[in-house]
């Protein structure tokens, strides 16, 4: 194969997938989540640049259905891996406990991504916890260029032990770009093989006793293993080495601990550590460390895994004694702080900026918010439950009450409902959930509420793609990842399939009429039971399909705007501004998408196309 | 020999505006002069509308985050993002930014600006704005900086750009390279 060796600008998620493709794996499956999605886009685009025709990608329906299919492949002896951001692995951590027993025969990596700060999720949880828990190694890379390289590992690791192997790589791993050295692509080049072996891959509980025992053993290995040990990394440079200090970093806090060193002028001052494989913990290098040094200072993201790993604690500066701080994200600024306190210098650092930027806001011409303002119209005083995607947004406009975790729009709707049951006058309940999210983990909850006979509406947000992650493609897609043809599901048989009774389809963009759909189905829902509407409309960023849905409309703002500000409030586009308050409103033509829904918000009728 | 040319910006702007594009042509430019390079991204719900910025880091840095006061440059593309990032400047840093109006330096830092939403509206290329802030700071950048080295010119840019489209989208490089000449103009 002729493959260029040049340097590429590589987002961490396509240095991992880049590693992927290098090391042979077979099949890569994922749900997207940010900051881990571009990873499986990524694997699906080499796969197109290097021929890679036998590479099967997929994003599956959620995070335990992406686990599965990659684990069957690595125990039929196949190089596998799976893609998620932290709480997916919530979602698919019934597999991974299970898969940590039982190991594998081919390398199987889970990436996991996490969130420290947090920037887009709903926990700053350490997935490094899961793999402890799970008892299998956790790789931690500090770069886009490391992560790449940690592939390579990862899987030497992963057949070594027939072990599932975890890299943990976070948002500024994730998201950050590099120069990249792409190196040779190997071509998935293994036969399956899948050798039954029931006590194993079916194991009783009798059996997982003696995997549970072999697992133990695996893992005093595993903290012996060579390849994946602490690197000294100013190794030769110390004539202090044996000194009283020392630093011990993960992950993107080893980059920020390699500049801050330097910035400080202790670079060939103070021993450096960087851990890539926090769990477990070489066991050699916990008794060096302790026997070495008289205190370190241990830097990593988001809890203390390392720190805890080391026996003598009143030794040890980080987390659990407070010296680091354990909520947020760590940064580079105080890093720096921490190093320079340390090493008893003075940090000449301006003081942190604290940035409080725009929130954000639904887009201009997103359906969502005609959605949002039907249901506000149609159950005024409701309680309005809603899950995981961009809507979540519709709480700017006070039509969400409750966001929990992927799914729980339904079922604490059933919960309110069965809350208020004997209330005197119980409120009207409207959940709101993403097409996506319903196909994620909605149904259950749908076929509980059908079951338990919940009173409420639920109305499906269907702008036909998953969209807050970056437009991928859903259930109902007829389109897969690798542009080939997939058997769309089709939404309206999968809820008449759980046994509702009332399912109508309506186009929130013609606001009046989805309104009146919204009342009826809250109508329905107060006598019979639930009542579905799906709102369907294409998402704006998704251009071809928001194009074809609509024509764009010129708007224009009359004389009989009195700048009461009822727009600005309850529906809140972007391209509605106002200069000062009180003053007449304003359409920003930069950002105006020309949807139109404006027109049927104002109240005094001063909102009009522009003829 | 000369030492490498080191160099720290902060891009900012809101959901929509191209902040990342221009960060990656950047980073593709330090990449073409062998240069080692770092970027961050603002991905996920902040891009719906929220504030958006990366930092951009070219030469031997380890991560991918600015600290705070150490930044050699900023680029505003919506004028209320210069105040929440202009303390990431140097003292000896200064901004571009996108703003009808004059800007009075905040916290010492030095702004100068372009009307880019005006210039975009008037060239009718409303999503051009990045580009046109990128090659006014760039303009200013070579201005102000004759005497010490920045790591690159808007002609890399141009260079950049016209690698990634002049086959793929020969009408979109088109309107690109005027939205980047109209920028370079504005700094006079």
């Amino acid at each position: 194969m002729n493959q260029e060796h040049k340097k590429e600008l590589m987002m961490g998620n396509e240095a991992i997938a880049h590693g992927l493709i290098e090391n042979g794996c077979s099949v890569a499956t994922a749900y997207p989540g940010t900051p881990s999605s571009e990873i499986l886009s990524a694997v699906a685009a080499y796969r197109r640049r290097y021929g890679l025709n036998t590479l099967h990608v997929q994003w599956a329906t959620n995070e335990k259905v992406a686990f599965e299919i990659a684990y069957a492949g690595g125990i039929a002896g196949l190089r596998t891996a799976v893609a998620m951001k932290q709480v997916g692995l919530n979602v698919a951590s019934d597999p991974l406990m299970s898969a940590a027993y039982m190991g594998t025969m081919g390398g199987f990596v889970i990436i996991s991504a996490d969130d420290p700060g947090p920037h887009s999720s709903q926990t700053e949880q350490d997935s490094r916890m899961m793999a402890m828990m799970a008892k299998i190694p956790v790789l931690d890379p500090s770069s886009p260029r490391e992560a790449k390289e940690m592939v390579a590992l990862a899987y030497g690791l992963s057949e070594t032990f027939e072990t599932p192997v975890m890299i943990r790589p976070t948002t500024r791993v994730c998201h950050s770009r590099q120069d990249v050295q792409p190196e040779g692509v190997l071509p998935a080049p293994q036969k399956p093989n899948f050798k039954k072996d029931p006590p194993r891959w079916a194991a009783t509980p009798k059996f997982r006793y003696q995997l549970h025992l072999e697992l133990e053993a695996k893992l005093a290995k595993i903290a012996d293993y060579a390849p994946t040990a602490p690197i000294f990394r100013n190794l030769g440079r110390n004539p202090d080495a044996q000194g009283k200090r020392a630093v011990i970093a993960s992950g993107v806090a080893a980059a920020y601990t390699e500049e801050a060193l330097k910035t400080l002028g202790l670079w060939d001052i103070l021993p450096f550590y960087q851990v890539r494989q926090p769990f477990p913990l070489h066991t050699a290098f916990i008794e060096n460390i302790l026997s070495q040094y008289e205190t370190v200072l241990v830097l990593e993201e988001t809890t203390g895994i390392i720190e805890m790993q080391l026996a003598d604690r009143h030794r040890v500066r980080g987390k659990q004694e407070r010296t680091v701080p354990c909520v947020g994200e760590l940064l580079p600024e105080t890093v720096e702080r921490l190093v320079a306190e340390f090493s008893g210098r003075a940090a000449r650092l301006p003081e942190s900026v604290a940035v409080r930027g725009r929130r954000p806001t639904l887009c201009a011409g997103c359906p969502h918010r005609a959605s949002f303002f039907a249901i506000k119209k149609a159950a005024p005083r409701g309680i309005y439950t809603s899950d995981i995607g961009c809507y979540t947004l519709g709480m700017n406009l006070n039509a969400v009450d409750t966001v929990l975790c992927m799914g729980a729009a339904i079922s604490q709707a059933a919960g309110f409902y069965h809350a208020y049951r004997h209330a005197e006058k119980p409120p009207d309940i409207v959940a709101t959930i993403g097409d996506s999210t319903f196909f994620h983990a909605g149904i259950p909850a749908l076929i509980d509420a059908v079951h338990q006979n919940v009173r409420f509406v639920l109305v499906i947000l269907d702008n036909l793609t998953t969209a807050m992650t970056g437009s991928q493609p859903t259930p109902a897609t007829s389109i897969g990842i690798n542009t080939e043809s997939l058997v769309p599901v089709d939404l309206e048989s999968v809820v008449n399939g759980c046994g509702v009774k009332f399912l109508e389809v309506g186009d929130p963009y013609a606001l009046a009429d989805f309104t009146a759909l919204v009342k009826q189905a809250v109508a329905f829902s107060r006598e019979n039971g639930p009542a579905v509407v799906i709102a369907r409309h294409p998402c704006i960023l998704d251009r071809s399909r928001s194009e074809s849905a609509h024509t764009a409309v010129t708007i224009t703002i009359t004389d009989q705007c009195d700048g009461c500000g009822f727009c600005l409030q309850h529906f809140e586009c972007p391209a509605l501004i106002s200069v000062d308050e009180g003053s007449r409103t304003q359409v920003d033509p930069l950002v105006c998408s020309g949807c139109g829904v404006c027109i049927s918000v104002c109240p005094k009728g001063a909102i009009v196309e522009e003829k | 020999m000369k030492s490498a040319p080191t160099c720290q910006l902060v891009i900012s702007g809101v959901g929509g505006q191209g902040v990342l594009f221009i960060t990656r042509l950047l980073a593709e430019a330090a990449i073409s002069k062998d240069l080692p390079v770092h970027t961050s991204e603002t991905h996920g719900m902040a891009q719906r509308g929220g504030t958006v910025v990366s930092h951009l880091k070219v030469g031997s840095f380890a991560s991918p985050l600015i600290t705070p006061g150490r930044a050699d440059g900023l680029m505003a593309l919506k004028a209320e993002t210069f105040f929440q990032y202009s303390p990431y400047l140097l003292p000896s840093g200064w901004a571009a930014v996108n703003s009808p109006s004059p800007m009075e330096p905040f916290a010492n830092a030095e702004a100068v600006v372009i009307d880019a939403d005006r210039l975009a509206t008037e060239a009718g290329q409303p999503k051009s704005v990045n580009l046109m802030v990128l090659g006014f700071f760039l303009a200013m950048a070579e201005k102000k900086q004759a005497a010490s080295h920045f790591f690159c010119t808007e002609k890399n840019i141009r260079t950049i750009l016209e690698n990634r489209l002049q086959k793929k989208n020969p009408q979109l490089l088109e309107s690109f390279l005027s939205a980047l000449e109209i920028g370079v103009m504005a700094a006079g």
